[in-house]
């Protein structure tokens, strides 16, 4: 390693001139990590990998793939039965897309648990609901690529909700068509981006790295550290760790691609699209379900559209909305409480999300709505102000030698 | 101070940087709007703009679908019920009020774009509340003139542009 300081040998030539290995290791060995780091801070590299897993596939998915309305769903069908390995690679990248989402709504959960989100980690913070946007964008439009009935009826319920823009909404989505209907120009387009935004995606997470690493990671205590005795070494400490948890994850994304790999989506998508019918019970994938739900709580087409988008954009406004100073749930007995609330809330639109709009499933997911934003616009503005918060750490190696620390996820 | 040369210098400087902000503004608009307008339909998808169909084999009650545009059209040969139906109601108590001679040229024939007006789902015929249609995705019931009586859609089933050739026969855009 002292060859990249020094400038000697083949790597420290390039290095002098370029500064890759130096940066490499700086990000993946030296980059000083709290010491107290626990397995929910594995989640961001796994999202990492996952990303990885997606591109890898979709390019060679892409290979195989005809983006024509004639062509498409044929298409699927020939990797799936001819090309070789086709139906595991297809397989490993419509299930790679759900394990994105579980790893990173499990990421964020953790930052909203440990405070992440606060001074001095706002932009971080932003940066990665910028990644969600996209992710969301990009699996939405890969979605359609298939080209089977939910594609289809996604599709045009998706590219429908900009009808609700005042006045121009109509234009807007012809615009997105292309034509007067989801059709052969959408699918088109549609299969571009899909190709362009994972792309995009490692733009804004090499930027999230960048902001990251300019203050360091933040860690169960949530306090910051003193001095070296706080951090260890990313290599090998935590690259061990984070390939440990990565085994695990692994093992159950394989049982899910060879034992269930249609456990998750769903089976309308195996019959071709259809202009004239739309199938009786359309739902998004699951892991839209919850912004489904807000969407349909709300009676009225413009509400609805901006109660949903504005689900996501609340978090842009959390840094500020939470009156707390101290980041870590584990210190804050009130907020710990309301943050399992919000998780279970979430659980609950997920589940109004994918039930038919009728009977009490309507009422629930009123209810559940409200509570999701009054989590952010009331709960979390109070609790900061009138919640005592547990006595905190002097520093976090202090934490770690002296008692073993619990904290409560 | 009036004729302070910095002070001259510093407006002559403003005033080029505005021209020269507003010349590159300009320019980058003129340059974007083919890529933006590229994505509207092309001139082939504006040109399937018609389509003829003729009635003569629909009996009353009896309902077909057309894609017209990549859009299903519904031609109902309605019955007289139905029609009766239509006409039986207070326009005011309407989230979208149209009386049922503004949609039906012939009140026999209804003709509508079969997209609910909510999110753009195929409403399913002669269901719902009110006898007409009705959308399962997020359920809206529109009635036997396809006009919005409940549920999240704004408006009523659209009626296309459409003219009758002869007493069974209509083109369509
Ligand atoms: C952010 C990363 C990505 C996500 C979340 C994602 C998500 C998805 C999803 C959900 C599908 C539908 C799977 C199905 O039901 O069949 C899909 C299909 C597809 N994706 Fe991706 N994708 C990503 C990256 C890529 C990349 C980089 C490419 C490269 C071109 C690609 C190419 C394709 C192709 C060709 C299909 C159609 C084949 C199929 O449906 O299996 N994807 N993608
Ligand atoms: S699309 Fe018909 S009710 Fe939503």
């Amino acid at each position: 390693m002292s060859n990249i300081k020094n400038g000697k040998g083949v790597i420290g030539w390039i290095d002098y001139r370029l500064p890759i290995f130096s940066t490499l290791q700086h990000t993946l060995i030296d980059y000083p990590t709290p010491r107290n780091l626990n397995y929910w801070w594995n989640f961001g590299s796994l999202a990492g990998i996952f990303l990885m897993i997606q591109i890898i596939t979709g390019i060679v998915l892409a290979m195989h793939y005809t983006p024509s309305v004639e062509g498409a769903f044929a298409s699927i069908e020939h990797i799936m039965r001819d090309v070789n390995y086709g139906w595991l690679i297809r397989y490993i990248h419509m299930n790679g897309a759900s394990f994105f989402f579980i790893v990173v709504y499990i990421h964020i959960f953790r930052g909203l648990y440990y405070g992440s989100y606060k001074s001095p980690r706002e932009v971080l913070w932003w940066l990665g609901l910028i990644i969600l946007l996209l992710m969301m964008a990009t699996a939405f439009m890969g979605y359609v690529l298939p080209w089977g009935q939910m594609s289809f009826w996604g599709a045009t319920v998706i590219t429908n909700l900009f009808s609700a823009v005042p006045v121009v909404g109509t234009a807007v989505v012809e615009w997105l068509w292309g034509g007067f209907a989801v059709d052969n120009a959408l699918l088109n387009r549609f299969f571009a981006l899909h190709y362009l935004f994972p792309f995009l995606i490692v733009g804004v997470v090499i930027l999230h790295i960048v902001a990251l690493h300019t203050h360091g990671s933040n860690n169960p205590l949530g306090i910051d550290r003193k001095g070296p005795q706080d951090s260890i070494p990313f290599h090998p400490y935590y690259t061990i760790k984070d390939l440990f948890g990565l085994s695990f994850v692994l093992t159950i994304f394989a049982a899910v691609v060879f034992y269930a790999p249609d456990f998750l989506g769903h089976p309308d998508n195996y019959i071709p699209a259809d202009p004239l019918k739309t199938p009786a019970h359309i739902v998004p994938e699951w892991y839209f379900l919850p912004f489904y739900a807000i969407l349909r709580a709300v009676p009225d087409k413009l509400g609805g559209v901006i109660a949903m988008i504005s689900a996501i954009l609340i978090l842009f406004a959390l840094p500020w909305l939470d009156t707390s100073k101290v980041r870590s749930a584990t210190f804050r007995p009130i907020y710990k409480k309301f943050f399992w609330f919000l998780f279970i809330d979430v659980i609950i639109l997920t589940w109004v999300g994918g039930s038919p709009a009728e009977g009490h499933f309507i009422l629930i997911g009123q209810l559940a709505t409200i509570y999701y934003f009054a989590h952010f616009i009331i709960f979390m503005p109070i609790i900061g102000i009138i919640e005592t918060p547990k006595p905190l750490p002097n520093s976090i190696s202090e934490s770690v030698l002296n008692k073993p620390i619990k904290d409560g996820t | 101070m009036k004729n302070n040369p910095t002070d001259e210098k510093k407006t002559r400087r403003d005033f080029i940087h505005i021209t020269s902000g507003v010349t590159v503004a300009t320019g980058i608009a003129a340059a974007g709007w083919p890529l933006i307008d590229q994505m509207n339909p092309s001139a082939d998808v504006l040109a399937l703009a018609t389509v003829e169909v003729d009635l003569e084999p629909l009996q009353p009650g009896q309902s077909i679908s057309v894609l017209w545009r990549g859009k299903p059209l519904f031609i109902r040969y309605r019955t007289e019920e139905e029609i009766s139906k239509a006409n039986d109601i207070d326009l005011n108590a309407l989230k979208d009020p149209q009386p049922d001679e503004d949609r039906a040229k012939n009140s026999k024939y209804l003709v509508m774009i079969g997209v609910c007006t909510h999110l753009g789902c195929v409403p399913l015929g002669q269901e719902g509340e009110y006898g007409g249609w009705f959308c399962p995705c997020h359920g809206s019931h529109y009635d036997t003139s396809g006009r919005i009586r409940k549920g999240p859609a704004p408006t009523n089933l659209e009626i296309p542009p459409y003219v009758f050739l002869d007493e069974t026969t209509i083109k369509i855009g």
